[in-house]
């Protein structure tokens, strides 16, 4: 789904990814990837751990250097250009605060880097900190800060300096989910008003369909497919995207979602038979979950109250599902079943072996 | 039947509580501090003024200048060589690097005046090397380097180990460069650890004996520090003025214990 | 890697390599072919003379005595310091530390001041028959006094960290104080003692300083090894010096291996 296109000037795009190949010793973390994000948009790297979408980031950043490829930023290829030239804003999982210095302090290392004069740096850094709410708090060490403040304190810092794109890995991952919605609303609107070309990494598919104007799914260090949230969800490339990005069930072979999902009271020749498990009503609509019969895999549907109340079901009880007639499906080859386990190669961090100070 | 207990609990109840803090309380007493609290006795016994004599006599002055003088210029040779070899530790990677590491521990593990012996024989005048330095006060720091040597290494290697290597990222992206990333960022990381080092080995320094013994000739005013200086009160029978000099030492080390203490807790100001 | 920053590694790995080197390994490696210098036949008689064998043996039986004895206070002083509060507490905590920054020799007088001829408790001592300084018991004393901090200091951050949880689970199934000591609390600091019994032993077996001081050094009777070196070297038999050190470098070898393969076996544990 992605288009290389050397027709096209390179001005006009934020960032272009060109045929970028990424090996940490015999493990490829990134295969033939080729990526276009429009300047000033919102892109997300949506995949499961383990699926390259952080060593992309990473990669576009300048904190690994690809083992082959191109990657232009402001129309030049700089991938082998160190992290500290790119004029790239990085925001990290985990903060990165630096903890020994105030938020006044981390806001303003990347102005005192470039040696701006003493009044420019306190008016823009104030300004930035009215800007991501953190207002009274300058003097305050990370640790004297929440989550979604220190992360917002990472984030001014990063917007600081003016950067021409802003990445962001798995900025909210550390939060807990109250925080993580407020500030991913927040972060939104803070796009619209900075418009800043903007990148960000996230396993959390709510949350990419939420705020990103272009998602890339990646699987296996290879995009599988770039476009909005509604592509994704409607013509999904492959069965995996289909699998990452929404939900599915497993029909005789076939993969369906569960709005797509048909249940018949009779036997039809394309059907499955299933037992009623549990029927759930919430609200306006209603969850039917079900086993099917005789190897016990679990499928659900999701049905109107009106659906519901005509099927009339109840637990323990047989009937038949298929997919509904015009419903989008995609062969189940199996490839799924394994993708979402945790393979994250913690290649960034060093071991220790040896004794400490005895005394 | 449900029991309430305070939640930082007293672990042991009633007798077994007493009874252990009594055997510590005794052990200590009888081992640390009732010899200790004597040295001051000893020392002030005739007068303050008598102590301010003694510990003011040319000999014991020159003992103990070139006690602090020698102990210093250690322990800022061990900030620089002890941070950076904890950096080559963590941070680098090259066949041996595990034996490399388990060797720091070695001036712990000798005996210092088998240590003594060692430097010796390849700093002393039978060198191989042609280094005739036995006997001079360079022979004192070589000493004393050998023996402090873990202090700082052993305290700056955990913090470097876990140092979050993100914040070296964030200030490279944010344009710094190495020099910068070093001193703004890494430095002010370890500089607890790095005081802590440098401050348990400059009181060990301070009252380093085994392994000069052998080494330093113990020359009277070049090269007798002030427990080869104790020593040899003691053996001329000068006892009070043995005392006096130790407290001079005792207070000295118990500020590096204090300091250590602080230092301990002033680290850990900014984690949580 | 830009070829600067592989410039810049190679120099920092150079000069840190160097700098252990030229204070510990060359000095090392010299004393043992200086060691050798006469053979291994040379070496085997100066170690096997009375002298040195009785050094030895007074040396073991320091540690023989001083490490239990350090081991038992040094986990009842973590208890104390970690598990109980009182006001006096921080005074413990500063005494337990005192042995790392005393000298050596000022430990010795300090010793002698108390149970010495002339010292506080001397003259009771002397009339019970007891004889300390100049004896082996001023050398055990000397020897406790200097390796005392090392099990408390290595079990008391253990004991924080384990906190009381399972002691109170412990003790909600009916456990009685010694029962979950033993049962709970033991087991979890083991790697912390024996680690700081390592230390002791080498800090016992190495200590010269402090017993040089309280011992009299009377070969045959109060020497201990290291005592042994120094006066082979003043009385310039410079081999039995060497001989007798290797005995001691061997045995801080072994200390330095425990060292290391409990440090090992502790993270593979956790």
């Amino acid at each position: 789904m992605t288009e290389t296109t050397d027709e096209l000037p390179i001005e006009s795009h934020g960032i272009e990814v060109r045929d970028v190949n990424k090996d940490f010793g015999d493990f490829q973390a990134l295969r033939d990837v080729n990526l276009i994000v429009p300047d000033g948009s919102m892109t997300a790297l949506l995949g499961p751990s383990g699926s390259g979408k952080s060593t992309l980031l990473r990669t576009i950043a300048g904190l690994e250097v690809p083992t082959s490829g191109q990657v232009f930023i402001g129309g030049e290829d700089q991938a082998r250009k160190p992290v500290r030239t790119r004029n790239v804003g990085f925001v990290f999982q985990h903060y990165a605060a630096f903890k020994h210095m105030t938020v006044f302090d981390n806001i303003a290392f990347g102005l005192k880097v470039r040696k701006k004069n003493r009044s420019e740096i306190e008016e823009r850094v104030n300004e930035l900190i009215d800007l991501v709410q953190l207002t009274g708090l300058a003097k305050r060490y990370p640790s004297q800060l929440s989550g979604g403040q220190r992360q917002r304190m990472a984030l001014a810092r990063a917007l600081a300096v003016e950067p021409s794109v802003l990445l962001l890995d798995e900025p909210f991952g550390a939060l807990d989910a109250k925080v993580r919605k407020d500030l991913r609303t927040w972060l939104r609107r803070l796009h619209d008003e900075v418009h800043v070309t903007t990148i960000f990494v996230t396993h959390d598919q709510e949350e990419a369909m939420d705020i990103a104007e272009q998602i890339v799914v990646m699987n296996g260090g290879r995009i599988e497919q770039t476009g909005s949230a509604t592509d994704l969800y409607d013509q999904p490339a492959n069965e995996f995207v289909m699998g990452f990005v929404g939900e599915v069930n497993s029909l005789g072979g076939r993969l369906v979602r569960p709005h797509d999902t048909e249940i018949l009271p009779v036997r039809s020749p394309d059907s499955v038979e299933v037992e009623i498990d549990r029927v759930v009503r919430l609200g306006f609509s209603g969850r039917v979950e079900m086993l099917t019969v005789p190897d016990k895999q679990e499928v659900w549907a999701q049905l109107t109250r009106s659906e519901l109340e005509t099927l009339n079901l109840e637990s323990g009880s047989t009937a038949y599902v298929r997919p509904r007639p015009d419903a989008l499906t995609r062969k189940d080859t199996g490839a799924l079943d394994g993708t979402f386990r945790e393979v994250s190669p913690d290649i960034h961090r060093p071991t220790y072996a040896g004794p400490e100070l005895p005394v | 039947m449900a029991v309430s207990r305070p939640r930082a609990g007293l672990r042991l109840p009633g007798a077994e509580a007493a009874m252990t803090k009594g055997l510590v309380v005794t052990y200590l007493s009888l081992i640390v501090l009732i010899p200790l609290a004597a040295i001051a006795a000893k020392a002030f016994s005739a007068g303050p003024a008598e102590f301010w004599d003694t510990i003011t006599q040319p000999q014991a002055i020159a003992a103990l200048k070139l006690t602090a003088i020698c102990s210093l210029i250690v322990v800022l040779i061990n900030a620089v060589m002890g941070t950076l070899i904890a950096w080559v530790l963590v941070r680098d990677d090259f066949p041996g690097k595990a034996i490399v590491n388990s060797v720091i521990d070695l001036p712990f593990a000798l005996p210092t005046i088998v240590a003594s012996l060692t430097l010796l024989t390849l700093y002393g005048n039978d060198s191989f090397l042609g280094i005739h330095a036995a006997y001079t006060r360079f022979a004192v720091i070589i000493a004393l380097l050998f023996v402090t040597l873990p202090f700082v290494v052993r305290a700056v290697q955990p913090l470097l180990l876990s140092l979050d290597r993100d914040m070296e990222s964030a200030a490279e992206s944010l344009g710094a460069g190495k020099v910068r990333i070093f001193t703004r960022i890494i430095l002010p990381n370890l500089l607890p650890g790095i005081a802590a080092g440098v401050a348990l080995a400059f009181a060990r320094a301070l009252g380093e004996f085994g392994a000069l013994v052998l080494i330093s000739g113990n020359v009277p005013y070049k090269t007798e520090v002030a427990s080869v200086f104790i020593r040899g009160q003691i053996e001329s029978d000068q006892v009070v003025g043995a005392a006096a000099v130790s407290v001079v030492l005792l207070v000295f080390s118990m500020c590096m214990l204090a300091f250590v203490n602080l230092i301990q807790k002033w680290g850990l100001r900014h984690d949580r | 890697m830009t070829g600067n920053g592989r410039l810049s590694r190679y120099g920092l790995r150079f000069v840190a390599l160097s700098y252990l080197s030229a204070l510990l390994l060359l000095p090392i490696g010299v004393a043992l072919v200086k060691t050798f210098d006469q053979g291994v036949g040379e070496v085997i008689t100066q170690i096997t003379k009375p002298d040195a064998i009785h050094a030895l043996k007074m040396s073991l039986l320091t540690v023989i005595i001083a490490v239990p004895l350090n081991t038992v206070f040094g986990i009842a002083a973590a208890h104390v310091v970690v598990r109980t509060d009182f006001r006096f507490k921080w005074a413990i905590n500063a005494l337990i530390d005192m042995p790392f920054a005393v000298s050596p020799v000022v430990i010795g007088l300090a010793l002698i001041l108390v149970y010495g001829t002339g010292g506080w408790f001397g003259a009771d001592l002397a009339a019970m028959g007891i004889q300390v300084i100049f004896s082996t018991p001023g050398i055990v004393m000397a020897v406790i006094f200097v390796s005392l901090p090392f099990v408390a200091r290595e079990v008391i951050p253990v004991m924080q960290e384990i906190g009381t949880d399972q002691e109170t689970a412990a003790e909600t199934l009916g456990a009685g104080p010694w029962q979950t000591f033993r049962r709970i609390t033991l087991p979890a600091i083991r790697w912390g003692v024996t680690y700081g019994i390592v230390l002791t032993t080498a800090r016992a077996l190495g200590e010269f300083g402090a017993v040089t001081v309280v011992s009299g050094n009377i070969s045959g009777e109060t020497q201990t090894l290291p005592l042994y070196v120094s006066q082979q070297f003043e009385t310039f038999n410079s081999v039995g010096a060497y001989s007798a050190s290797l005995v001691l470098a061997i045995l801080a070898l072994g200390t330095l291996l425990s060292m290391n393969l409990l440090r090992r076996r502790e993270e593979t544990n956790d």
